[in-house]
Parts: C-alpha cells; sequence; structure tokens
C-alpha cells in the first residue's frame, strides 16, 4: 500500500501594505431573508458536495485502517505490542515481530533524504536562480524524466549496475575513511541497505526537485531585489530571500520525497536482500515493511503468517501518518513562528 | 543655486570626455551622483536615452513623468539594480563621487552598498522579526556585532525611518505584522542600517493611504540632511512638496532638469508644462 501522504505547498502571503491600513468600506447590505437568491443556492450546493467529498477521503482513510486492523486481528491479538518490540520474525514457528522491518524502512528512507534533498535542492535553486530560462526548461525536462521510469526497472538497474558498484567502488572507501562508524564496517555485499537507499534517492530525486523547482520559481521578485539591493550577492540572495521564503514548500516536497521513499516496494525488494535482520552495518542486506509484504504473501499460507504480513501494512500506515503529521507539526511550528499571527 | 541648473537638459553642464573628477581638487563636489549619456535597454528596446543629469548631494532629487517614461530604469540605473533582469543592460557613466560605477571591473555588489534602495512595494523578509529585517544588510556583510552594538544600529536605524517609538516594545515580532505605511518605513530603516551615502526611493508611498505617505514626506526631508536622496514619484504634489530638483522624463528622454521651484513655476518646455498642468500623463 501507498502510505498516504498529503503535499504541503503552502507559500507565504506576500507583505500586503494595504491589508492592515485598509479604508472600511460601507458594508454591503445584507440580503433579504425571505427568499434564496439563486447564487446563494448554488453556493450552498457547492458547499455541500465539496463538503461530501471530503469526507469521503477521511472514511477511505478510516476505512483502510479498519480493514487492515480487522484482517491482522490474529496477530494483533497474540503479539500486542510484542509486536513493535520483537526483532524475532519466524515463519516456521509462527512467531512474528515487525521491529527489522521497522528498522530497514526508517534507515533506507533516511540515507534516501539524505542524498536527495541536498542534491534536489541543489538542482532546483540552480535552474532557478542560475541558468538561462531555456537550459533550465530542458534540464528540468530530464529530471522529471526520472519519474516515469517504472520502479521495476529501478530494480533492475539496481541489480546490475548500482549494486556491485557501490560494492566495488564505494563501500571500500566508506569503510576506510568511516570505518571506525559500526555503520560503515563488515563484509561488502551487492544488495544491502546502502544500495537500497541509494537507489531510493535517484528515485525520489525527480518528485522532491519539480516540487522545489516549482516553490522557488513563485518567491516575488520583488523579494530577490530587496536582498540585492541590500548589497547581497547571488548566494546571499538566496539564502537571505529565496530559501526562508519557500521554506514550507520545500517541507512539503521533503514530505512528498519521504513518503515515496517509505512505501517504495518492488524496487526496494530487489535490492535490499530481504533479510529480517537489524544489523548497524549499511553494507548488509536488511528488509522493509513494504518489501516483506510483497516478497512472502504468495508465501503466507497460515492465517497467523497472513494476518502478520497484514499487521506490516497496518504499522508502515501509521509510520507514514506519524512522520507526515511530525513534520506537518514542524512546518506549523515554524510558520507560526515566523509569522507570529 | 547655478543657473547651469536651470537650462535645458540638453544643456546640462557639460561633461568633457576625461569625466568630472577635474572638480576633485577643488571644493567639495556638490554633485553626489552624475549621470553621463546614459541609455538603458530592455529587452534590446531604448527604455533611456541619453541622460545627463546631475544628483546634489544632501538634496532630494525628484524624478517625475507618466507611466512608462523610464523615471523607475533611470533610479535603478543608479545603483545598478536596472541589469538584475535578465535582458536588460544599460550604456553609458554614473560618476559616484568621481568613480564610475559602470567601469569595467566595478563590482555592483559594492556598489549597492553604498546607493540603498527603496522600492514601491513595501518589500520586508517574512520570516524575519522587525529587528533582524532592519539588521539584514548588516549581516551580509559578515561583521561580528556585539549585541550592544547591534541594538545600537537598530535602534539609529528606527529612529531615522520614525518608526522607533511604534515598534520598540516589539522588536521580536515579525516584520509583515505592521502596517502597509510602517512596512515602508521599515524597508526604510532596513536600507539606512547599513549606511549608505545615496538612498533611492522608487515610488515609495503608491501603495500608501495619504496619512502613511505624509510621514514618509517628512521624514525624507529629514533624511537629506543625512543623506542624498533621489525620489521617483508619479505624483506631482509630492515632488513639489518634497524635493529641491526636479528632473522630467517622457518617453526615454530627459525633456528638463532643474530646481523644483522653477520647474513648477515656470517650466521652459511646453512638454513639461502641459505635464505639470495635468494635459496629459
Amino acid at each position: 500500500m501507498e502510505p498516504s501522504i498529503q503535499l504541503s505547498l503552502r507559500t507565504r502571503p506576500e507583505p500586503d501594505p494595504q491589508a492592515t491600513e485598509a479604508v472600511t468600506l460601507p458594508t454591503v447590505a445584507a440580503p433579504a431573508r425571505h427568499r434564496i437568491a439563486p447564487g446563494l443556492l448554488g453556493d450552498r450546493l457547492f458547499r455541500f458536495s465539496t463538503a461530501l467529498l471530503a469526507l469521503l477521503v477521511l472514511a477511505l482513510l478510516l476505512g483502510f485502517a479498519i480493514v487492515l486492523a480487522m484482517e491482522s486481528r490474529l496477530s494483533l491479538v497474540k503479539f500486542g505490542l510484542s509486536f513493535f518490540t520483537s526483532t524475532n520474525w519466524d515463519p516456521v514457528n509462527e512467531e512474528f515481530g515487525a521491529l527489522p522491518f521497522v528498522y530497514g524502512t526508517v534507515v533506507t528512507s533516511a540515507i534516501a533524504l539524505l542524498i536527495a534533498v541536498p542534491l534536489s535542492l541543489g538542482v532546483s535553486l540552480c535552474m532557478v536562480e542560475l541558468l538561462p530560462q531555456w537550459l533550465a526548461a530542458r534540464i528540468g525536462f530530464l529530471v522529471e524524466l526520472l519519474a516515469a521510469i517504472p520502479s521495476v526497472v529501478y530494480g533492475l538497474w539496481g541489480i546490475f549496475v548500482l549494486g556491485p558498484w557501490l560494492r566495488d567502488a564505494v563501500d571500500p572507501l566508506l569503510a576506510r575513511y568511516l570505518g571506525f562508524l559500526p555503520q560503515f564496517q563488515g563484509p561488502h555485499l551487492a544488495v544491502s541497505l546502502l544500495t537500497a537507499g541509494v537507489l531510493l534517492s535517484v528515485m525520489i530525486i525527480p518528485y522532491i526537485t519539480a516540487v522545489c523547482t516549482e516553490v522557488f520559481r513563485v518567491v516575488p521578485q520583488t523579494q530577490r531585489e530587496a536582498a540585492l539591493a541590500l548589497g547581497a550577492t547571488k548566494w546571499e540572495m538566496i539564502r537571505m530571500a529565496v530559501i526562508p521564503y519557500g521554506y514550507t514548500g520545500v517541507i512539503g516536497a521533503i514530505i512528498l520525497g519521504l513518503g515515496r521513499a517509505l512505501g517504495e516496494t518492488i524496487a526496494v525488494a530487489m535490492v535490499i536482500g530481504n533479510r529480517p535482520e537489524i544489523s548497524a552495518s549499511l553494507f548488509l542486506p536488511s528488509s522493509t515493511l513494504a518489501s516483506a509484504i510483497a516478497n512472502e504473501f504468495t508465501e503466507a499460507t497460515g492465517d497467523m503468517y497472513l494476518s502478520a504480513l497484514v499487521e506490516l501494512g497496518l504499522v508502515l500506515m501509521v509510520l507514514a501518518v506519524v512522520l507526515n503529521a511530525a513534520a506537518r507539526a514542524l512546518v506549523t511550528g515554524v510558520v507560526s513562528q515566523g509569522e507570529g499571527r | 543655486m547655478d543657473n547651469a541648473r536651470t537650462a535645458q537638459a540638453a544643456a546640462i553642464i557639460p561633461v568633457p570626455s576625461g569625466g568630472p573628477q577635474e572638480d576633485a581638487a577643488s571644493a567639495p563636489d556638490p554633485d553626489k551622483l552624475k549621470v553621463v549619456e546614459l541609455s538603458a535597454f530592455y529587452r534590446g528596446k531604448i527604455a533611456l536615452r541619453k541622460i545627463r543629469v546631475d544628483i546634489a548631494a544632501n538634496q532630494v532629487t525628484a524624478i517625475i513623468g507618466p507611466s512608462g517614461c523610464g523615471k523607475s530604469t533611470l533610479v535603478r540605473c543608479l545603483n545598478r539594480m536596472h541589469e538584475v533582469q535578465p535582458g536588460n543592460h544599460a550604456e553609458g557613466e554614473v560618476w559616484l563621487d568621481g568613480e564610475n560605477i559602470y567601469a569595467p571591473g566595478v563590482d555592483p555588489v559594492q556598489i549597492r552598498r553604498r546607493v540603498g534602495m527603496v522600492f514601491q512595494k513595501a518589500t520586508p523578509f517574512p520570516t524575519m522579526s522587525i529587528e533582524d529585517n532592519v539588521t539584514a544588510g548588516l549581516r551580509l556583510n559578515n561583521r561580528r556585532m556585539s549585541r550592544a552594538e547591534r541594538d545600537r544600529i537598530v535602534e539609529r536605524s528606527l529612529r531615522q525611518a520614525a518608526l522607533w517609538e511604534e515598534v520598540r516594545d516589539k522588536l521580536r515580532e515579525p516584520g509583515i505584522s505592521l502596517s502597509g505605511g510602517q512596512q515602508q518605513r521599515l524597508c526604510i530603516a532596513r536600507a539606512l542600517a547599513v549606511e549608505p551615502e545615496v538612498l533611492l526611493m522608487d515610488e515609495p508611498c503608491s501603495a500608501l493611504d495619504p496619512i502613511s505617505t505624509a510621514r514618509i514626506e517628512e521624514l525624507i526631508l529629514e533624511l537629506k540632511a543625512s543623506y542624498t536622496i533621489v525620489l521617483v514619484t508619479h505624483n506631482m504634489q509630492q515632488a513639489a512638496r518634497a524635493s529641491d530638483y526636479t528632473a522630467f522624463l517622457l518617453n526615454g528622454d530627459l525633456i528638463e532638469f532643474g530646481e523644483t521651484n522653477q520647474i513648477f513655476t515656470n517650466p521652459a518646455r511646453r512638454e513639461t508644462e502641459e505635464y505639470i498642468t495635468g494635459r496629459f500623463g
């Protein structure tokens, strides 16, 4: 299941000089009560129908949660909270714990964001602020093409190109220079947390870049000029006017990318090695919530096994909602701090 | 002042090709800025044609003219902001204290630190507090400031912009929580905080109500003691009230330049008279 991630593309309102000093206009006379104007009826119909659609979305989300909970009740009842704390995933003895999958999901997504966010920010700032329009449009098109590649094709590329390259060229370097960290110790394998994370980063770059580009494009020219007129260099202008103005939008873009990374299934299943283990080393295989469901669904013959897999789906959904809410809280916290009203 | 100023635009102080440095040896140059044969282009189209104008130090020079005459373009050429938009360029010379800011090798960033600017629309940085807005330009210079020094500059700049009394108790609040007129004065404070030599004001009151406009005009008269001010305005009464010299532009040409009194009471050119009496524009 794709985690439900909503994108917040709110940008800051431009300071409006007239807003607070506006001359009070004479109030328009209230419409007569005894008959409803045709326009008013249309308004009501519109409000009613849109409210219905909005409720439908909520109902769908609730429906998902209920169905997942129902289908996973066997394992919910048997394992309770230990499902989240146990690292034991043993289909033969029907002992199930989700922690290795949660770990794999969080670690691969974190690697993906760590690589994709700075890269995407760089690409979009370059396109908006530095390159001439014609060149930026072409590069933007190419970046968006990345989003059009099916994830199974990414998976193949991960198996045959990215994984071996990371194992032979990158892992030894990481081990040599960062080997004092447990993350970069141990044998080097082509299927690993690192391969999955890097692959995911390539897959989410087009999303983050596209949204950030739009966000930076709507920064008013007046804000840029205000910075330049103070004697800002191009970089200082970007830091002072462009990035703060687009901050909420950038967070929205990152949430979108995170949502993609958390839920990506087939490409990750192809390169992560599917071993439900928690190992500190990023060079070793692991598994994620989504990839485990895809991999093991056909093998799940027992009711308990099936129920445990559905519960993984429930966990994934909860994880996505929690991370989304956390990111949102971060944004509103910063915005209310910045705007104060 | 001198009679040359009251003459027609074409005849204003002919500057020999050697530039204006020759005055430097004598008394301090009364002209802060000298615009010499300045032409500006917008995507290949000409927006200003060989403008010559001298901006007197510690005076207010108004630039008036109908929409599209090039008055904003002219003022944006004085701190090299014109070229910021792609496709724009300018030719000619602008001498700031004997230095041609269009000479090759001149860094526009350094010029803009000496020639501040206030825009038509108030543009406080929306994520910054009032205080941070004021010090935004200072932080650009990567200067380490003590808390006390910082507070002193904030207070001085806000006092100069006649905003201190209204905001002294809420310096930490966001700049965009202020009213439109206050926001514009905040932008003036922000421009003054870096202690520029010249302050360019591009229709600073066009988005403001009459009371805020009057406050800004008072402010302009106070500020000219310490700064050289160039004021673009579409409001002729404002030019008449606030300025010492007035330049009248029409379709990219400088039609007339002289003391404000003379321009408004006894214009030398027919076009000027027609414009200020409201026959067009």
